[in-house]
């Protein structure tokens, strides 16, 4: 009996090389416990036909292009859309040998922190289904937590890999912009786009990471990246931990939230590490609105595509080409990127466009600095992922700058284009409680390092308590 | 900053091609003027002496060599379509020009 739950990418590798199992074995398994318990969490919005092969089964999330297989990015517009091409990092799973058990859910277009802007239904947190997973990626973060896949691909752009891991109580990796192709993803915002992977352990996430980064010759932006070192070490000697006080003292942190975090700190000191505190004076309270003015900037401009002309929906209400243009977005869009599209349409108009857009793309390289200035004393940065736990279903859906709150504490480091691990350190409230590792650029190998040593120090057990 | 009154609002939604219905202009009118309020914070930093970054890698143009390489089928890149006529993309006639 393969008890998914429990089981690691690293441990069914293990299971198959002795030929304890087999790839079909481990792919019904997985399709057994999907059968189970999706019909209550909604992870996946599609489910595959085993693909065959010998390798272990991976979910990826709803905007990677997959071909043959519908990819939606959770948005009505693109229902019964089938890619005739593999995205570079689909290809890079299958090249290993990875059998793509489906896609998961996702805000639509990747944009909200709950994933309760899918136009296919909320996601719900396998640890308490009355709350979200986080979002945009909570299908991926929810598929690995209740055992519904040993390992996912998700997104980030201002927080879609790394606060869903933090709200379901997995290990998430943010890469390094440029590491990893975008090619064949649905564009969101290019600037800050980056596929990554989500994990039981550190080192699964280690290397799904090493499988998917790399130039890709279809994706100008992507640069080579530092060969991929699996942590193994329990010590942190040698390293130099900053604690930047503005992103552990918000007033938005919970207290649980808090605790778990500072006990964190503590075992990295224990651990060997040399912990000090810095600062980031500006890249909070002004991280939050440069990056809603970026993102939907950007956005407005990369789903000007969905059109009704190519692939997609299209309006049948409709009596010449403006009308079916106009139709077919104000039917085929929900209500999260109609606002994106908006504010970003606005702020890149002209009159408008230095004081918005020009002017958040200034603070863009005051955030950047800042933590370049922060790198030169440490090597790590931690702090909480999330300010909060995960939070009631429907909590936050009626008040749009709620949700964008949902983001405070990651969306920084996301603007400089710093790789960020999250990495759960502990319960409050019964919930996962994530910390969020940020690195120089190119600095994953570090980011593994930490987050390997204090996994094992806090012992966090990555099932949660209700499927135990 | 600007409050965008209704009508800026009906000329945003049209340059971005979105027709609103009455029902979502009255939700979405009162939302857009809390989010542009709140990401106006960044007019509070005097940044005349910053320069603007578009991208977080401090990297130059790449070049590729110029060969033909393997492409999309006609039938690929027409398989997606919402309708199709021969081998192009069919639409409704006439406006979409302004």
């Amino acid at each position: 009996m393969i008890d998914t739950l429990r089981l690691t990418a690293e441990g069914a590798k293990d299971l198959l090389e002795r030929k304890e199992v087999s790839g079909d074995e481990l792919f019904a398994a997985y399709l057994a416990a999907i059968g189970e318990r999706d019909p209550e969490l909604h992870c996946y919005l599609h489910v595959c036909e085993d693909p065959g092969g010998a390798g272990i089964p991976i979910a990826l999330k709803d905007v990677i292009g997959t071909r043959g297989i519908p990819t939606t990015a959770g948005s009505k517009i693109l229902e019964g859309y089938v890619p005739v091409y593999d995205a570079t990092v689909a290809t890079r799973c299958k090249e290993h040998g990875l059998r793509v058990l489906g896609k998961t859910n996702t805000d639509e277009f990747a944009m909200g922190s709950s994933t309760e802007n899918s136009a296919y239904g909320p996601t719900h947190n396998p640890w308490d289904p009355t709350r979200v997973p986080g979002g945009s990626g909570g299908g991926s973060a929810a598929a690995v937590s209740a055992g519904l896949a040993p390992w996912a691909l998700g997104s980030d752009t201002g927080g879609s890999i790394k606060q869903p891991s933090a709200l379901c109580g997995n290990v998430g990796l943010r890469p390094t912009y440029g590491t990893v192709s975008r090619y064949g993803i649905v564009a969101f915002a290019s600037s800050l786009d980056q596929v990554g992977p989500v994990a039981k352990t550190v080192r699964d996430c280690a290397f799904l990471y090493s499988v998917i980064a790399g130039r890709d010759p279809c994706d100008s932006t992507t640069v080579e990246s530092p060969e991929v070192v699996l942590p193994a070490g329990d010590d942190l000697k040698g390293l130099r931990v900053g604690v930047p006080k503005e992103l552990n003292e918000h007033e938005a942190i919970e207290p649980g939230v808090r605790k778990a975090v500072e006990h964190a700190i503590e075992l990295c000191r224990q651990l060997g590490a040399e912990v000090g505190e810095c600062s980031l004076p500006r890249s909070v309270d002004f991280g939050l609105p440069c990056y809603y003015l970026i993102a939907p900037a950007e956005a407005s401009s990369n789903l000007a595509r969905y059109d009704g002309v190519r692939y997609g929906y299209r309006s049948p209400n409709s009596a010449d080409r403006l009308d079916m243009y106009t139709h077919t977005r104000d039917e085929g869009f929900g209500d999260e990127p109609k606002r994106r599209i908006l504010v970003g349409t606005y702020a890149l108009s002209a009159g408008y466009y230095d004081a918005y857009y020009g002017q958040a793309q200034k603070v863009r390289t005051v955030i950047a600095r800042e933590h370049a200035q922060a790198f030169e004393n440490f090597d790590v940065l931690v702090t909480p992922t999330s300010p909060t736990v995960a939070f009631e279903l429907g909590g936050r859906t009626a008040d749009p700058l709620a949700m964008y709150a949902s983001d405070l504490l990651t969306i920084p480091s996301c603007m400089a284009g710093l790789p960020g691990l999250n990495v759960p350190c502990g319960l409050s409230e019964g919930l996962p409680v994530g910390l969020q590792l940020i690195g120089p650029q190119f600095a994953e190998n570090a980011l593994f390092r930490v987050g390997h040593a204090l996994e094992q120090a806090i012992g966090f057990d990555f099932v949660p308590e209700r499927l135990r | 900053m600007t409050e965008i009154s209704r009508e800026l609002l009906l000329h945003v939604a049209h340059l971005a091609r979105l027709e609103l219905r009455e029902d979502e202009l009255a939700r979405l009118e009162g939302q857009l003027n809390d989010i542009l309020a709140a990401v106006s914070k960044v007019a509070e930093l005097d940044l005349s002496d910053v320069p603007p970054t578009s991208h977080p890698l401090d990297i130059v143009n790449v070049w590729g060599e110029d060969e033909p390489r393997p492409c999309l089928s006609v039938e690929d890149a027409l398989a997606n379509a919402p309708e199709r006529a021969g081998d192009f993309f069919k639409v409704p006639p006439g406006g979409g020009a302004t």
